[in-house]
């Protein structure tokens, strides 16, 4: 019997090197019990998958369910891998992959606290108004702002704000959640 | 056992009678006796004391005291996988729960159903490192399937009974159960299995018809088919195993099989291709590399089963059946995914067949050409050895062994290296669990220990550990166990006074460097048997073999079996890490046929 020379009958790709890496933000919903946090964060690391942002809370009180916001990247395969390790957990009830619905919402809060005076801390004062933020804490020499909104503006604000006394900077991480009025 | 009871929350009205509360060590074994457990292997130790003082009072539940924690782990998955029912295992806190880490390793690699409680310090010491203490949960949670710290007696019952769906459902694997000292003794109701809340974590997803119909329509378009099954088979039972033959027959399809699979196919049927893989046949990896449909049923394409990856079967069409939605695109993309019990899924290809062929019934000439490329692979006799008239061949001891046993009641168990790899290519299955051996973890110090987990659930049964020198040392002293229990396991020990695999990948793969593979100073085994209170026998020449392995087989104790072998003998066929399955080695060969890269594999 002679070997095929041609590519591969399979309609998917054999060499798994040839995929793109996306972006994926993962929502677990999970039993809210002691170590559900550790076993999720776990499989992820014992894996060699990365993630780039956690949040977690309980979102159900009375069924004592929590949402995990992971954000994770890979391949298109490397992450229905993950979702289907997430999926064998005994306390994982759902793995929804927000990024696969289109336009979902996504918002991520920052703290970001800036130092400094004169000039600086006017031009700080008004670039903050243009991004939305809010100055949560004000001292002669310091401001902490609080900003609302995707990654992007985020990141943006963070950025305009480093040449003019930025110190530290907090984040929760990105929540995100379907538009319209279906729920996952 | 107690009558079943109210949950407190329930709405059922509640007896006096049966609101009676029982120590958390009553309601653990009141759990156990529901579920229908008769055997735990176990080791005391102060964190489960008062469990064992339950069990002191007790006669519903037999315990087999091993002498490792270890053992108890591999013991109760050799009872596992030769009955069918989940293993239970019940040791102690801080080590003896750390020892029994392999064992749960091991379960969870290989899909083995076992329970195992431990023992935990009281509530209130639990992170203040107190004598004995580890974080069990911690530590295993990434060896077990799942795991529970018992919070309250209140809670024990319900989550033994969990415990159990979750370790005996879906894909199977280990479950541990941690029991703090203090809530052994809390008093509390008991909540029968039943009532006890189990989540669907673990459903078996209904069959998918258009899957079905989609895969029989490419059965019945391929020429040359095979069928690729897995240890899934034999866990998912009998019904799987009989369904797998009836598919077979029916659709003429050659069957190939894992290393965990052996016995869930007939080897004796014409249409089995032998084991696959790094060490399996040369018809089956060919078939496997050639072919233009593979079904993988309840396999995960493990490394040592794929080789090269992108070189593995390049031409072919596949169909994955798992319960294990992770398992499918994991390591190979697959064209048709049907997630769910191997047994119903084949079921459903089976009838859909037979509706498709009473139909529109199909040449049978179809697949000639297939059967006769497949006898031409087999006709290279791939298995064949040099024989020997003055040193026993391992090979040839395995052959007598097979045959001077058949037509008993034989279980299997074998330990990890070149005497697995003897003994899965020459020892031969017609039945599923009748074959126990660590194929994903690799745990030498398996055999033994499962052998006596297997001769507990069959005591009149002929069990045989097919074991090497070195792998046998490393579970030793559980030979004490099965003097104590008289479980009369057979040790059949191939000694080369090599850690033998090791020295094949050395000579293959390392230019003949022989480092630290010698296994000097080895005990005499037959002295040893004896000091252990056992039977020891020892063959050094082809002529006497045939003589001895028959005394053993006589025997009513447990028997060390020291046979001496050839030393230098290797494994062949062989895949070489990082090779194709087109690119066998049939016999000896220099180290430059593996590649840089693979010998960066194991």
């Amino acid at each position: 019997m002679s070997v095929g020379t041609g590519s591969s009958q399979s309609v998917y790709p054999v060499s798994p090197g040839e995929e793109t890496i996306r972006e994926a933000i993962l929502a677990v919903i999970v039993d809210n019990e002691p170590g559900v946090l550790a076993r999720v964060v776990g499989l992820i690391s014992a894996r060699g998958y990365n993630i780039e942002s956690l949040t977690v809370a309980e979102t159900d009180v009375e069924k004592h369910r929590s949402r995990i916001t992971i954000v994770t990247r890979g391949t298109p395969s490397k992450v229905e891998q993950i979702k289907a390790q997430l999926g064998r957990l005994v306390p994982v009830r759902r793995v929804i992959d927000v990024t696969a619905e289109t336009d979902a919402l996504e918002r991520e809060l920052a703290l970001v606290k800036i130092v400094g005076k004169g000039e600086q801390r006017v031009e700080a004062m008004r670039l903050s108004g243009i991004f939305r933020a809010r100055a949560v804490d004000t001292t002669h020499t310091s401001f902490v702002f609080e900003v609302t909104g995707a990654r992007e503006k985020i990141n943006a604000f963070i950025d305009l704000m480093r040449p003019l006394g930025l110190i530290e900077v907090a984040r929760t991480g990105v929540l995100s959640i379907r538009r319209g009025p279906e729920s996952d | 056992m107690t009558a079943p009871t109210a949950r407190p929350k329930a709405a059922a009205p509640e007896t006096a009678a049966a609101a009676a509360t029982k120590a958390g060590a009553e309601l653990l074994l009141d759990a156990l006796e529901e579920q229908g457990v008769e055997v735990i292997f176990g080791y005391p130790g102060g964190a489960v004391l008062p469990i064992y003082d339950a069990l002191y009072a007790r006669d519903t539940i037999r315990h087999v005291l091993v002498r490792h924690e270890q053992g108890a782990v591999h013991a109760a998955e050799g009872y596992a996988r030769s009955t069918g029912k989940p293993g239970v295992v019940l040791v102690t806190s801080g080590p003896g729960a750390t020892n029994a880490v392999t064992g749960l390793a091991d379960a969870l690699l290989d899909s083995i159903p076992v329970v195992c409680i431990t023992g935990q310090v009281a509530r209130k010491l639990i992170g203040t490192d107190a004598f004995q203490e580890c974080d069990t949960i911690g530590i295993t949670r990434a060896c077990t399937k799942h795991n529970y710290l018992v919070p309250s007696a209140e809670r024990l019952s319900s989550i033994v009974h969990e415990a159990f769906h979750v370790a005996t459902n879906g894909r199977p694997g280990p479950v541990l159960i941690d029991i703090p000292k203090d809530v052994q003794f809390e008093e509390a109701v008991y909540v029968a299995r039943e009532r006890a809340a189990k989540r669907d974590c673990v459903a078996r997803p209904p069959v998918d018809r258009a899957k079905i119909a989609q895969a029989v329509e490419m059965m019945r378009r391929a020429r040359r088919p095979v069928l690729y099954t897995g240890g899934g088979v034999v866990n998912a039972g009998r019904i799987a195993c009989d369904a797998l033959r009836v598919l077979a027959r029916d659709t003429g399809f050659p069957v190939t099989s894992t290393l965990m699979g052996l016995g869930a196919f007939p080897a004796s049927d014409p249409k089995w291709l032998g084991m696959l893989g790094m060490h399996g046949s040369v018809e089956a990896n060919n078939a496997m590399h050639d072919c233009d449909l593979m079904i993988a049923v309840g396999a995960r394409f493990d490394d040592r089963v794929t080789g090269r990856l992108d070189a593995f079967s390049p031409d072919s069409r596949k169909i994955h059946i798992d319960i294990d939605p992770s398992s499918i695109n994991k390591n190979v993309p697959v064209d048709l995914a049907i997630v769910g019990d191997a047994g119903e899924v084949m079921a459903a290809l089976l009838a859909e067949w037979r509706a498709r062929a009473k139909e529109d019934p199909l040449d049978d000439g179809r697949l000639a050409l297939w059967r006769a490329q497949i006898d031409e692979w087999r006709a290279k006799r791939c298995f064949a050895y040099e024989p020997s008239r003055k040193v026993i061949k391992p090979q040839h001891a395995i052959e007598r062994l097979y045959a001077l046993t058949r037509g008993r009641d034989v279980y299997v168990t074998t330990e990890v290296g070149q005497h697995q790899m003897w003994a899965a290519q020459f020892f031969h299955f017609d039945e599923p669990n009748r074959w126990m051996t660590s194929g994903g973890l690799g745990t030498m110090g398996y055999g033994l220990p499962a052998a006596i987990g297997v001769q507990a659930a069959h005591p009149g049964a002929l069990v045989i550990d097919i074991a090497g020198d070195a792998s046998v040392q490393m579970t030793l002293q559980e030979m004490a166990t099965a003097v104590q229990h008289r479980l009369p396991i057979k040790v059949f020990i191939l000694n080369n006074e090599y850690l033998g695999m090791v020295r094949q990948w050395q000579e293959l793969l390392h230019g003949g460097r022989y480092s630290h593979s010698y296994s000097a100073s080895l005990p005499d085994f037959v002295k040893l048997a004896e000091a252990y209170g056992a039977v020891g026998l020892r063959a050094t020449t082809p002529d006497e073999l045939d003589a001895k392995i028959m005394e053993m087989i006589a025997c009513d104790r447990p028997v060390l079996f020291d046979c001496v072998v050839s030393k230098e003998e290797n494994v062949f066929p062989m895949i070489p890490s990082g090779a194709a399955h087109n690119e066998m080695l049939l016999g000896a060969v220099a180290g430059d046929k593996v590649s840089a890269e693979g010998r960066t594999l194991v």
